[in-house]
């Protein structure tokens, strides 16, 4: 019994600290902005979690899947001219760097990237500066700063190719990648 | 990524192989009033078949660059090959400036030839040059280009840049984790194209040494951006830098004796000037914000580069050796200007410009320092990495063509463009040799 109010102790934690970092976003948010078997995974995951609602182990477990399912998106899309990530992958980013602190020989590459907008070298840099943003939240969120490299690969390795606004947009992202 | 890697970063080759991409130069845009000029048909004197047409390549030379045009064969009254043949009034009744005449000779069995050639003025009546060049077969094409520069000269007074080359990166996509980049170097007008390096990861920012033999580069081999100089005929190459995080933009000295880079290895992207001889490390900028695409001015003395310290890419200078708090802003009126260099004469400077926020269009201009007049050389939106021809009549430039990314050339007052010809892959990152000899 002391056992189990103190892993309630645990939980509550982390969702209150889930929270403040957070910020403005909801999880709704996140979860419209992840892919569809993400989003039936962990539709049919809180069916069998409401069984057990208010079980402290049930929670656990979809906190667990949900962590899963954030670690699982590993590409994150910028605005234009924007360095910074949106706020809508905060709480995914956040697993991330909780999963780095958790598992201090994991390690990952951030590589940064932009559209073909604008000048090469500087485009260079921007990829750098957006990789730099996520690499910094991770630090914050726990991560060491040996476990990740930076790399940007600029405008030079798109996506999608095309002269299109929806081409530009996917080309603007940072990709989390295993090393 | 990892595997990607593993398989394409082995396959890194200094190839030095011919690719087969003969396809002619194509002229966008002329001058209203050619100079006319006669070029005849160099005469075969030996009988034997030459691959390369000469007097069609100083045609080709010099109706490309816009200020010439060349009288067509089927309406030339004679076809002199000397000096002995030729009739002014022949080519004044054709309303012709210039007249170029020559002819071919192979001794049996060699492989060298003799290219003799004469150039007169119509309206003066007098011939203005003449030489007799020797060559393998094979350099026919450097022949013609080295006439082209006589011609060229004798009529502006300008040195011809026809025997310079051009330095530049093909990108070609097989899938988006397949992707071949490799390093070509061509003739200025995108003929003999050669392979100095391939790799699956990507390639930047070729820079040719102030003497022709040596281009330094960025290549992601290693999967970082590194810094590499490699010659040019030998193929043998060395890697400059391994400074944590961005190692780019490499560009010479005019003395050749540093290169100038942009490192990050101290947070934000800064301006460097690394020397070649003792690998002494000098910074150059500090600021928390991007510096980068340097360029030296002519006389070496300042390093001009973009910074987005204002919150968009702007054009700076700064004295070498002066504090880092010493800038020079040179660009105020547009949204962006990035990518800068100075013509020779120090005044002119060739930029990336992009006017409004509204537009979001990137041309190539030139800015008087002095008198802050802006010309706008392209019409095309999405134009970069301008590079002048080493005699200042022409800047060479990347930009998009049915989606593909190809090489243009515009003249330095704007009134000429033409295209480069390319096979397939995307094109772009131009650098047009120094005067090479």
């Amino acid at each position: 019994m002391g056992k189990q109010s103190n892993q309630f102790f645990k939980v509550s934690l982390l969702v209150i600290s889930l929270f403040v970092l957070g910020a403005c976003s909801s999880t709704s948010e996140t979860d419209d902005s992840s892919s569809d078997d993400m989003q039936s995974s962990s539709n049919s995951s809180s069916g069998s979690a409401s069984s057990s609602a208010g079980s402290n182990s049930g929670q656990l477990t979809q906190e667990q899947i949900r962590a899963q399912n954030a670690l699982r998106q590993t590409v994150f899309y910028f605005d234009f001219d924007v360095a910074e990530f949106q706020p809508a992958d905060r709480e995914t980013l956040t697993y991330h760097a909780r999963d780095l602190a958790a598992n201090p020989s994991k390690r990952l590459r951030l590589e940064g990237h932009a559209d073909e907008r604008g000048t090469r070298e500087y485009n260079l840099a921007l990829g750098e500066r957006r990789a730099n943003g996520i690499l910094n939240y991770f630090i914050v969120n726990g991560a060491a700063r040996s476990q990740i490299e930076v790399v940007s690969y600029g405008e030079e390795r798109p996506e999608q190719s095309g002269q299109t606004e929806n081409a530009y947009s996917r080309n603007r992202r940072v990709e989390i990648v295993a090393r | 990524m990892k595997l990607r890697t593993s398989l394409l970063g082995a396959f890194i080759c200094l190839c030095n192989w011919t690719a087969n991409a003969e396809l002619s130069i194509q002229i966008t845009q002329g001058v209203d009033n050619p100079i006319p000029i006669a070029v005849v048909p160099f005469s075969n004197e030996s009988g034997g078949f030459f691959s390369e047409d000469v007097s069609q390549i100083v045609i080709n030379d010099l109706e490309q660059v816009g200020e010439f045009r060349a009288l067509s064969r089927a309406n030339m009254l004679s076809m002199p090959s000397g000096e002995q043949e030729v009739f002014y009034r022949d080519w004044r009744i054709l309303a012709q400036d210039y007249l170029l005449v020559g002819k071919i000779d192979q001794q049996p069995g060699s492989q060298l030839v003799q290219v003799q050639y004469e150039f007169f003025d119509i309206n003066r009546e007098m011939k203005l040059a003449g030489e007799v060049l020797t060559g393998s077969v094979t350099q026919l094409r450097d022949i013609g280009h080295t006439i082209s520069n006589v011609v060229f000269e004798q009529v502006t007074g300008i040195p011809g840049a026809f025997t310079s080359e051009i330095l530049y990166i093909v990108s070609e996509s097989a899938g988006p984790e397949n992707s071949l980049f490799r390093l070509e170097k061509a003739d200025y007008d995108g003929a003999r194209p050669q392979t100095l390096l391939e790799s699956g990861e990507p390639i930047m920012s070729p820079s040719w040494s102030p003497n022709g033999q040596d281009v330094a580069y960025v290549s992601f081999e290693t999967d970082l951006p590194r810094i590499y100089i490699q010659n040019i005929a030998t193929g043998q190459r060395r890697q400059i830098t391994n400074y944590p995080n961005i190692n780019s933009s490499p560009v010479w000295s005019p003395d050749g004796t540093k290169l100038a880079m942009v490192l990050s290895k101290d947070g934000s992207p800064d301006i460097y000037v690394q020397d070649l001889n003792n690998n002494q490390l000098i910074r150059i900028t500090d600021h928390p914000a991007i510096d980068t695409e340097p360029s030296w001015t002519p006389d070496g003395r300042h390093i001009v580069f973009m910074s987005d310290r204002t919150g968009q890419p702007q054009i700076y200078q700064m004295e070498l050796g002066a504090n880092s708090y010493n800038v020079e802003r040179l660009t105020y009126d547009c949204f962006q200007c990035a990518k800068a260099k100075f013509l020779p004469d120090g005044l002119n400077l060739v930029h990336v410009r992009r006017e409004t926020r509204q537009s979001p269009t990137y041309q190539i201009a030139i800015l008087n320092i002095e008198t802050l007049r802006v010309i706008t050389l392209t019409g095309t939106s999405l134009d970069e990495s301008p590079s002048v021809a080493p005699n200042g009549s022409m800047i060479m430039y990347a930009t998009k063509f049915n989606g593909r990314g190809v090489l243009d050339a515009v003249s330095i007052d704007g009134r000429v463009k033409f295209r480069l010809p390319s096979s397939q892959g995307d094109v772009r990152e131009p650098s047009w040799s120094p005067f090479l000899d």
